[in-house]
């Protein structure tokens, strides 16, 4: 397509979404508020209005604004490109994603007949009362979830992902020169290593990294602290672009939030603070099966974890208010999975009372606190800590478990740990297959949750820090892989699963950046 | 840009004819390539604005054309508008390869004007995919827009500006008429959608009881 159209096309679509918003309206007003100013004259009134919203920070905003479209804009495509084309566009992925939700229903649906508790009911006055009292204390009250099960696991996810061809694929011949000993078997694009250095060229040897020259034992002088100053400047300028391409190199901690709220252009207005209160009200009305579903997960993951069992309270208030944000639905246009529906009192087939469950479209499996978690040492205040987790829900973590063909995908992560495997530690892949262990049944569960859980919160944080920088999940399986290569001694001695797994138990110890570094730059090709 | 309401040409599509070397009764080997032809209705040769189709597991695509110059008594010639378009990036993957693609008249290396029929050579080296094609190809016509009819009231105002050199505030009707073309995409894009505000209730009236999800 003709690229000056495409720009047109993509102006129009992010002027269509701004449009109407709070943004605008603000902008709006700041813009006639400041004819009272003197220096605005009548002559030149355009470029004088241009110039106030310049100096005042409002078209920083709005630049801002843009760029977050930009992130979660679909390409412009010539008109025949289907909706669900748009979503993936490769159809027999489209049809696996298609039978794995339709498993996931029946199952959810099973669960809600066998336990004779609705999917969705309305609150008694009561109970709606005592909730909004305990809304601040939800982790004291101890329901009984036992016969609550997750609706699936990660490893179940595995199997269907294992289970995935191409029908066009040729595999009769095992051509030696492209045999993959992995489990995955769909030849998706991967990058190697010599296009990863390309890419992340940041992160190599000579530049000065978040997480390898702040340690203690290097002078500040030599790196941090004028990263340091530069990060305050980024933050001051209030700039998204700016903030993203600074923490590439990782972000000190005092500056972390600030930061990651400017990529993530998610504010804390008045009017986010109001859609989360409705939120709330939105809990407290109506009981949702999946709240129990939410309430095991966080038993059983976030409360047993040292580092998390601490905000056992505000894993419940975000998660749940997660569950009615209709806004996130929008995120479906351009991820493979598309939200359950169902309909009101049983009216099946009535449009009019078709309904989305949950009302976000999102079904929590096993260890979905996790991807909150970590965001709880950034952020204290409920509506800002839901805004954050949204945003990186709807840029990033979707990705982490539906089937798609895109390159962070879990799909593409998955195929990618394998090849830099096989590909630069052929021993150690050889070695444990002999043993009957295959490589990914060890990692999966790591690139699933982006580590969160397994390595420590300070480790976890810088490597989310390179995943906002980069805008791509790429890292997590570049660090799978890293882990492998430093444990590989270990590794090659063992000679069962159990031993495979014991060496690979314990990654809280692990220094990512180092190893990242390492694993992309000091390779021998 | 092709406005909404051209309609695609009527052709036939012969068969893709998979070439093979040597003698086609050894047919171990996958072709590699494809050819399909694409015949315009006989008696109209067509001026092309775009070819559109999507992929199958194509990796190039060269697109020649049979035109035939109706002032001159010559035959029929064939030249080549397009010589192996990357529609994957690598042959061996699945990027693009179920992508929709379109031609412009713009990227063709010749006039596609007076078009009698289209050849597509398919293109795919790699010995992964059990098979490859294109589908759906569509081909639609260029039109000369009319200005009487297709030129909406602003612009035919402005064109009266040369009349009336002493308007004030008024563009110059040469950068207008240089970005028509972008200002059409823009209007047709803000007609087809209104807000796109979401309301935030996820209840019909109130009420969200709801036993089963639906399977379908």
């Amino acid at each position: 397509m003709d690229e000056g159209i495409e720009l047109s096309l993509t102006i129009a679509q992010i002027i269509q979404r701004l449009r109407g918003s709070h943004l605008h309206s603000q902008i709006e007003r700041q813009a006639k508020e400041c004819l009272h100013q003197p220096d605005v004259k009548l002559e030149s009134l355009k470029e004088d209005v241009r110039s106030f919203l310049k100096t005042s920070g409002w078209e920083r905003k709005l630049q801002n604004a843009v760029y977050r479209e930009l992130h979660i804009q679909l390409p412009p495509r010539h008109p025949p490109a289907p909706p669900e084309h748009l979503k993936e566009p490769l159809a027999y992925m489209r049809k696996a994603q298609a039978s794995w939700e339709k498993r996931v229903l029946k199952s959810l649906n099973s669960m809600s007949t066998e336990l004779g508790v609705p999917l969705a009911h309305m609150r008694p006055a009561a109970e709606q009362k005592e909730l909004t009292n305990k809304w601040n204390e939800m982790g004291t009250d101890e329901p009984d979830l036992s016969r609550f099960r997750p609706v699936y696991a990660p490893k179940d996810f595995l199997e269907v992902l294992i289970g995935l061809r191409n029908p066009n694929h040729d595999s009769s011949e095992d051509i030696s020169a492209r045999s993959h000993w992995g489990l995955i078997q769909v030849p998706l694009n991967v990058r190697d290593i010599p296009h990863l250095r390309e890419a992340y060229s940041e992160l190599n040897l000579t530049s000065g990294q978040m997480g390898i020259d702040d340690h203690a034992l290097i002078h500040p002088d030599l790196f941090e602290n004028e990263y340091v100053q530069i990060g305050k400047k980024v933050v001051m300028e209030e700039d998204s672009a700016a903030a993203q391409q600074y923490s590439r190199q990782g972000c000190p901690t005092g500056l972390r939030a600030d930061l990651w709220a400017l990529i993530l252009n998610a504010t804390n207005q008045p009017q986010d603070v109001m859609h989360y209160e409705q939120l709330k009200a939105g809990v407290i009305q109506h009981n949702l099966l999946v709240d129990n579903l939410i309430y095991k997960d966080v038993k059983l993951t976030a409360s047993n974890d040292d580092y998390y069992f601490v905000f056992e309270d505000f894993l419940y208030q975000v998660l749940l208010c997660f569950s009615r944000d209709t806004a996130v639905l929008e995120h479906f246009k351009y991820n493979s999975a598309t939200p359950p529906k169902s309909y009101i009192q049983g009216k099946v087939g009535d449009e009019e009372c078709a309904v989305v469950y949950p009302p976000n479209g999102v079904i929590p499996f096993h260890g979905f606190s996790m991807y909150v978690a970590p965001l709880c040492f950034l952020y204290n205040e409920p509506s800002k800590l839901y805004n954050v987790f949204r945003e990186m829900y709807i840029r990033y973590f979707f990705r982490l478990h539906s089937i798609s063909s895109h390159p962070s995908g879990i799909l593409s992560l998955c195929l990618q740990f394998e090849r830099l495997l096989q590909t630069h530690l052929p021993q150690l892949f050889y070695h444990l297959r002999q043993i009957g262990v295959q490589p990914l049944r060890l990692a999966f569960k790591w690139m699933v949750r982006a580590f969160s859980g397994y390595l420590s919160t300070d480790q976890l944080l810088l490597l989310w820090d390179r995943i906002l920088g980069y805008d791509s999940l790429e890292v997590v399986a570049v660090l799978a892989a890293a882990v492998f290569a430093f444990r590989a001694e270990n590794l090659m001695e063992v000679t069962s699963l159990a031993s495979a797994e014991a060496v690979l138990a314990d990654l809280s110890t692990l220094k990512v950046m180092p190893l990242i570094q390492v694993f992309l730059f000091a390779t021998a090709m | 840009m092709t406005p909404d309401d051209t309609k695609p040409v009527n052709f036939t599509v012969k068969a893709p004819v998979y070439l093979q070397i040597g003698d086609t009764k050894a047919d171990t080997a996958h072709s590699g390539v494809c050819v399909v032809d694409v015949n315009l209705p006989f008696g109209k040769p067509v001026n092309i604005e775009e070819v559109t189709f999507k992929n199958y597991y194509t990796a190039y695509v060269t697109v020649r054309l049979l035109r035939r110059n109706p002032e001159q008594e010559a035959p029929a010639k064939w030249c080549t508008a397009l010589r192996d378009l990357p529609l994957m990036d690598n042959p061996h993957t699945e990027r693009g390869s179920q992508d929709y693609y379109t031609i412009h008249r713009t990227q063709m290396q010749v006039e596609p004007d007076h078009v009698v029929c289209v050849r597509l050579i398919l293109r795919q080296p790699s010995l992964a995919w059990l098979t490859f094609s294109l589908e759906d190809i569509k081909i639609f016509p260029h039109t000369e827009p009319d200005p009487e009819k297709e030129v909406s009231d602003w612009l035919s105002d402005l064109t009266l500006i040369d009349q009336h050199p002493d308007l004030e505030g008024l563009p110059d009707p040469q950068t207008v008429s240089s970005s028509i073309q972008q200002m059409w995409a823009l209007t047709e894009v803000m007609q087809t959608n209104q807000t796109t505000a979401s309301i935030g209730r996820f209840d019909v009236d109130g009420c969200y009881d709801i036993s089963l999800l639906s399977l379908t």
